[in-house]
C-alpha cells in the first residue's frame, strides 16, 4: 500500500505562537486515518498546510510522491486532495443542485469547456451522490437554508463529486445530531470502500474515530504525541493525559 | 408635452415587458416579449424622433448595469471602475478613426484646426475599424489590469477599480498624443442630423440586445453557476480546483467587450471626447452602473434592464424638474436604494414570492419531476 | 519633467523647501488618515466620504472668513459641527449598513459623498477657495526657503488634536468602550457596553478630526466641492499602507506622502498632481498584493 500523504518535519508558526513544530506523519492509500489531540493541539492548522492555505515554515509534504508544500490551495485540490471545513463552507445562493454540479472535477478543464452546459451524467451523479448523503428531497432547496448537519452531508456529497483521491475530514460528526452520526460513519466507510477515496480524519468524538479508523495520529501542542491502531492510541498513557490536562 | 407623455409611455411599456420577461417561464411567452422588446426598440426612433438621443442613453444605461452585473452581481466582485473600459474604447477608437485618413498627433495638436471631410465610405469604414478595435482593446487592457487588481476583494476591489477609473481619465487628461485635456473632435458623419441619430441609436441597440442575449447564454453554461460560486464562497470554490483566475479574467472581458464597444459608439455621438466628462464619467456614470443593478435587482438577468430603465427615467424627470438640484437628488435616491432597498425590486419580490422564481422554501414539497436546474430568476428559459 | 529633476539637483535648498511643505501638509492628512482608520478599525466601515468631510470643514473655514472672523476661531466650531453631522450620518445611514455586505457600506458613504459634494457645489459654487489666515510668512536660508506661520500654526494644531484624541482614547470611559468594541464587539455587548453608540460616537468623532483637518487645509492650501475624493484615496492610501492600529506607523506614512506629493507634484507638473495620487493608491494596492501573495493570501 503506498502512501498518500507524506508529512516530513512540517513546522508553521504564527507570530510568536507555534502552531505546528516538526511533525511527521504518512496517510496510506486507501485507508482512514484518524488525527486525535485536545483543542489547540493544532490539527486544523496541520489539515490548513497539507492543502496548502499557507506556506511551511520548514519541512516538507509529499502527496503521491510529488512535492506539494509550494503549492496553491486550487493546484493542490486539482490533484485530488481536497478538505472539507469544519464551520460548512457551500454556496449558500445555489441550490443543492447547483451546488454539485459545479463542484465536479476541474483538473482537465480546458478554456473553452467553460462556455459547454453540464451533461445529463453530470447531473445524474449529482442526483446519485444526493441520493447517497440523504439529501435527495432536498435538492432544490437553497443551500444556504440547509440545518447545520444538512449542509455538512452536502459539502461531503460536493466533495465526492469533485472525484477526489484524498479527502481531509475536519470533524465531520461535530454539531450532529447523535442519532445521525451512524448514518455519517457508514456513508464514509462506504465512501471508502466503494470509491477507493483514502479519508484522513480529525475528530473530537473517539467514538467514531476509534470505530472508523485503523491507523491514528495523536497531537499535542502542536508537536506528535503518539501514533496506533485505535487499541494501543486508547490506552497509551500519554494520550490520556494529554486529554484530561495531567501535563 | 404629448411627446413627453410618449416618452414617458415608451419607457413603462418596456418596463412592463421587462417584468413579464423576469417573470415568464414558458417558452412562448418569452419569445413574444422579446419580440415585441425587439419591435420597441426598432420603432422607437421612427415614432419618437425628438427623443432619439435620450433613447440611446436609455439602451446604453442597459448594457451598462447588465456588464456591471456580471462582476457585481453574479460574481461578487463590485466594480466602481466598468467606465475604464467604455472610455478606453471610445478612446481606441477615435485614435483608430483619425489614423484611417490623418495623422492623429497632428490631428489633436490643431485642436480641431484641421476638419477631416471622410467620404462616406472612409467614415464606415473607420467607424467600423475603430469599434473592433475597441472592442478587443479593451479585452486586452481586463486581462493586464486583472493581474493588478484580481488579488482583491471585497471593498479593497471596489477602491482599486476606482483607482484605475480615476487614474485613467487624469493620465489620458495628460497624453498630448490623444488631446489631452482638450479632448479630439470627432471625424464629422457624412449625413444629415435625423439620419446619423437613428444610425447611433440602432448600433447602441443592437449593442444592447447582443449584450442581454450573450449573457443569457452564458449565464446558461457552466461559466454562470462557476461565477455564482465564486460569489457565494470564493475561498470554497478555490478549495475545489476551480480556476477561479480564469473566470474572473473572462467575466471582466467580457464586461470590457461590450463597454469598449459602447463606448466607441458613444465617442462619435457626442462628436467631442473629453476625459473626464466624455470618456471617464467615474463618480457619475460609473456609479449609476452600480446603482441601477442594485435598484432592479443584481445577479438577475432581467434585474439590471428594470433598474436602468427606472433610473433612467428618474434621471430624465429629475433634470426636468429640479435642475440645479438633480444630482444631489440622484444621490440621495442612490443612498437611499443602497441603504433600505439593498437587494433590489427583483430581490424584494423573490424574498417575498420565491416561488415564483422556481426557488424551494418548503423542504420535501413534492418531486418537481424534471432535472431542470436553473429555473432561478433569469438564469434560464425554460 | 527632466528640467524641474535637473532643479533639484543644482538647487539643493529646493529640496528643503519641498521636504517642509510636505511634512506640513503631510501632518494634516495623518488626521484624516487616523480618523478613517478609527471607523474602519471599530464598525468596518470603510468611509468613502472621509475626503468631503475635510472639505466640509474647509468650508466652515471659508465661511468665517467671508463674515469677517479669523479662520483659526471656525476648528473648534467645525469640529463640533461636523460631530453632529456625523451622529446623524450614523442615526440614519451608517446604522442600517453595519452589519451587511462590506460593499453596501462603502457604497453607502460614496452615496453620501456625492451628496455632500453637489450640495457643496450648489451652496459655495465650484471655484477654489481658501481660508486666508493672514499669518505672516517667514524666511529661511536667506530667503530661499519660506515657510508661512500658518503652515507652522497648522501644524502644531494638528498634533494638539491629535494628542487629545490619542489621550482621550486612552484614558475616557468612552474611549475605553471604544477600543473594547474594536477588539470584540460581541463582547463588549455582553459586557454592558452600548456598542450602537460607541458605534455613534466613533463616526462622530471621525467627522470632527476631518471638520478640523478641513479648517486646516483650507487655511494653508485650498479646497473645492470636487476635492473630497481626493482627500478620501490619500486616507486609503495611508491606512492600507500602514494597517490599521499602528498610529506611529500612520503619521509617518502621511508624512512621507505628503513629502512624495510636493516632490512628484515639482518635478511632474501641477497637472500631474491628482492623477499621482491615484496612481499611488493602485500601486500600494499592487504592492499589498504582492505581500499578500507570499503568504498564499489576498487583500480582504
Amino acid at each position: 500500500m503506498s502512501t498518500m500523504i507524506d508529512v516530513r518535519g512540517v513546522s508553521k508558526s504564527f507570530g510568536g505562537v507555534v502552531a505546528n513544530h516538526d511533525i511527521s506523519l504518512k496517510v496510506p492509500e486507501g485507508g482512514i486515518t484518524g488525527l486525535i489531540g485536545p483543542n489547540g493541539s493544532g490539527k486544523t492548522t496541520l489539515f490548513n498546510t497539507i492543502v496548502g492555505t499557507h506556506p511551511v515554515d520548514s519541512g516538507s509534504i509529499f502527496f503521491e510522491g510529488k512535492e506539494i508544500s509550494k503549492l496553491t490551495v486550487q493546484k493542490i485540490a486539482r490533484l485530488g486532495l481536497l478538505r472539507t471545513f469544519q464551520q460548512t463552507h457551500i454556496y449558500g445562493q445555489m441550490n443543492c443542485v447547483q451546488n454539485m454540479l459545479v463542484s465536479v472535477p476541474h483538473r482537465k478543464e480546458a478554456f473553452l469547456d467553460i462556455f459547454k452546459k453540464y451533461p445529463p451524467e453530470v447531473y445524474e451523479r449529482a442526483d446519485e451522490l444526493l441520493e447517497f448523503v440523504g439529501l435527495f428531497s432536498k435538492r432544490k432547496l437553497q443551500a444556504g437554508d440547509l440545518s447545520f448537519g444538512q449542509q455538512k452531508l452536502l459539502e461531503f456529497a460536493m466533495a465526492l463529486m469533485n472525484d477526489p483521491k484524498v479527502l481531509l475530514l475536519d470533524e465531520p460528526t461535530a454539531g450532529i445530531n447523535p442519532t445521525l452520526i451512524n448514518g455519517l460513519i457508514d456513508r464514509l466507510k462506504r465512501a471508502n470502500q466503494e470509491l477507493g477515496i483514502t479519508l484522513f480524519v480529525i475528530e473530537h468524538n473517539m467514538r467514531v474515530i476509534m470505530n472508523l479508523a485503523e491507523n491514528i495520529y495523536c497531537l499535542a501542542h502542536g508537536e506528535l504525541l503518539a501514533e496506533g491502531t485505535p487499541e494501543s492510541i486508547q490506552n497509551d498513557q500519554r494520550v490520556i493525559d494529554a486529554y484530561l490536562g495531567a501535563h | 408635452m404629448v411627446k413627453s407623455l410618449f416618452f414617458a409611455s415608451y419607457g413603462v411599456v418596456l418596463l412592463l415587458l421587462s417584468f413579464s420577461g423576469a417573470f415568464a417561464r414558458r417558452r412562448a411567452t418569452t419569445t413574444t416579449i422579446y419580440v415585441a422588446i425587439l419591435m420597441l426598440g426598432l420603432l422607437g426612433p421612427m415614432v419618437l424622433g425628438d427623443f432619439t438621443f435620450q433613447l440611446t442613453v436609455l439602451w446604453m444605461m442597459i448594457l451598462f448595469a447588465l456588464t456591471w452585473d456580471i462582476m457585481g452581481g453574479q460574481m461578487g466582485y463590485n466594480s466602481l471602475g466598468n467606465i475604464f473600459f467604455f472610455g478606453a474604447g471610445m478612446y481606441i477608437s477615435a485614435v483608430v478613426q483619425i489614423a484611417v485618413v490623418y495623422d492623429v498627433a497632428e490631428y489633436t495638436a490643431s485642436f480641431g484646426a484641421i476638419q477631416i471631410s471622410f467620404t462616406e465610405a472612409q467614415y464606415f469604414t473607420g467607424l467600423m475599424l475603430g469599434m473592433i478595435a475597441a472592442a478587443l482593446g479593451a479585452v486586452v487592457l481586463a486581462v493586464l489590469l486583472g493581474s493588478a487588481v484580481f488579488g482583491l476583494r471585497g471593498p479593497y476591489f471596489a477602491i482599486g477599480t476606482l483607482g484605475l477609473a480615476l487614474a485613467a481619465g487624469e493620465l489620458v487628461g495628460t497624453w498630448e498624443y490623444v488631446g489631452g485635456g482638450g479632448g479630439i473632435s470627432m471625424p464629422v458623419y457624412p449625413g444629415d442630423p435625423d439620419e446619423r441619430a437613428r444610425v447611433f441609436y440602432f448600433l447602441i441597440f443592437t449593442a444592447s440586445i447582443s449584450t442581454f442575449l450573450f449573457l443569457k447564454w452564458l449565464y446558461s453554461t457552466r461559466f454562470g453557476l462557476a461565477i455564482n460560486a465564486i460569489r457565494d464562497s470564493e475561498n470554497k470554490a478555490e478549495a475545489m480546483g476551480i480556476h477561479t483566475r480564469r473566470y474572473k479574467t473572462v467575466a471582466w472581458s467580457v464586461a470590457a467587450f461590450f463597454l469598449g464597444l459602447t463606448g466607441a459608439v458613444f465617442g462619435n455621438m457626442v462628436g467631442f471626447i473629453e476625459p473626464l466628462e466624455v470618456a471617464f464619467p467615474t463618480i457619475t456614470f460609473g456609479i449609476f452602473m452600480v446603482a441601477m443593478s442594485l435598484l432592479g435587482g443584481k445577479g438577475t438577468l432581467w434585474g439590471p434592464v428594470i433598474g436602468a430603465i427606472l433610473f433612467h427615467y428618474i434621471k430624465e424627470l429629475t433634470w426636468a424638474h429640479l435642475l440645479g438640484w438633480q444630482w444631489v437628488a440622484l444621490g440621495t435616491i442612490i443612498v437611499v436604494n443602497v441603504v433600505f432597498f439593498q437587494q433590489g425590486i427583483l430581490g424584494w419580490i423573490q424574498d417575498r414570492w420565491p416561488e415564483k422564481f422556481g426557488v424551494m422554501v418548503e423542504p420535501g414539497a413534492g418531486d418537481d419531476g424534471g432535472k431542470s436546474v436553473g429555473a432561478e430568476l433569469g438564469k434560464t428559459a425554460p | 519633467m527632466l528640467d524641474n529633476l535637473n532643479l533639484l539637483i543644482q538647487a539643493p535648498v529646493l529640496n528643503i523647501q519641498l521636504l517642509l511643505d510636505g511634512v506640513l501638509i503631510g501632518s494634516i492628512f495623518a488626521l484624516a488618515a487616523y480618523g478613517l482608520a478609527l471607523v474602519w478599525g471599530v464598525m468596518n466601515v470603510k468611509n468613502l466620504a472621509q475626503g468631503d468631510f475635510v472639505i466640509m470643514g474647509g468650508y466652515i473655514a471659508y465661511w468665517f472668513t467671508k463674515q469677517d472672523i479669523h479662520p483659526i476661531l471656525a476648528l473648534p466650531v467645525a469640529a463640533v459641527l461636523m460631530f453632529g453631522f456625523g451622529w446623524a450620518c450614523y442615526r440614519f445611514i451608517i446604522r442600517r449598513v453595519i452589519g451587511k455586505d462590506l460593499f453596501i457600506s462603502l457604497l453607502a458613504t460614496f452615496g453620501l459623498a456625492l451628496v455632500v459634494q453637489q450640495l457643496l457645489n450648489l451652496i459655495f459654487g465650484s471655484e477654489v477657495q481658501t481660508a486666508d489666515a493672514g499669518f505672516k510668512t517667514r524666511f529661511l536660508f536667506d530667503g530661499q526657503v519660506t515657510v508661512s506661520d500658518t503652515k507652522f500654526i497648522a501644524l502644531l494644531l494638528a498634533g494638539a488634536l491629535a494628542a487629545s484624541v490619542v489621550v482621550f482614547m486612552k484614558r475616557s470611559r468612552m474611549g475605553q468602550s471604544i477600543r473594547a468594541t474594536a477588539q470584540d464587539a460581541r463582547a463588549a455587548r455582553v459586557l454592558g457596553v452600548n456598542t450602537d453608540r460607541v458605534y455613534a460616537f466613533t463616526f462622530a468623532l471621525n467627522a470632527a478630526i476631518c471638520g478640523a483637518a478641513g479648517v486646516l487645509i483650507s487655511m494653508i492650501w485650498n479646497i473645492q466641492p470636487y476635492y473630497g475624493i481626493v482627500h478620501s484615496i490619500r486616507s486609503f492610501i495611508i491606512v492600507v499602507f500602514t494597517g490599521l492600529g499602528n498610529l506611529p506607523g500612520v503619521i509617518v506614512t502621511a508624512l512621507g506622502l505628503g513629502v512624495a506629493e510636493q516632490f512628484s507634484g515639482f518635478v511632474l507638473g501641477a497637472e500631474l498632481q491628482v492623477a499621482s495620487v491615484v496612481c499611488m493608491l493602485v500601486l500600494v494596492l499592487i504592492w499589498r498584493q504582492i505581500q499578500q501573495a507570499r503568504l498564499r493570501q489576498v487583500v480582504e
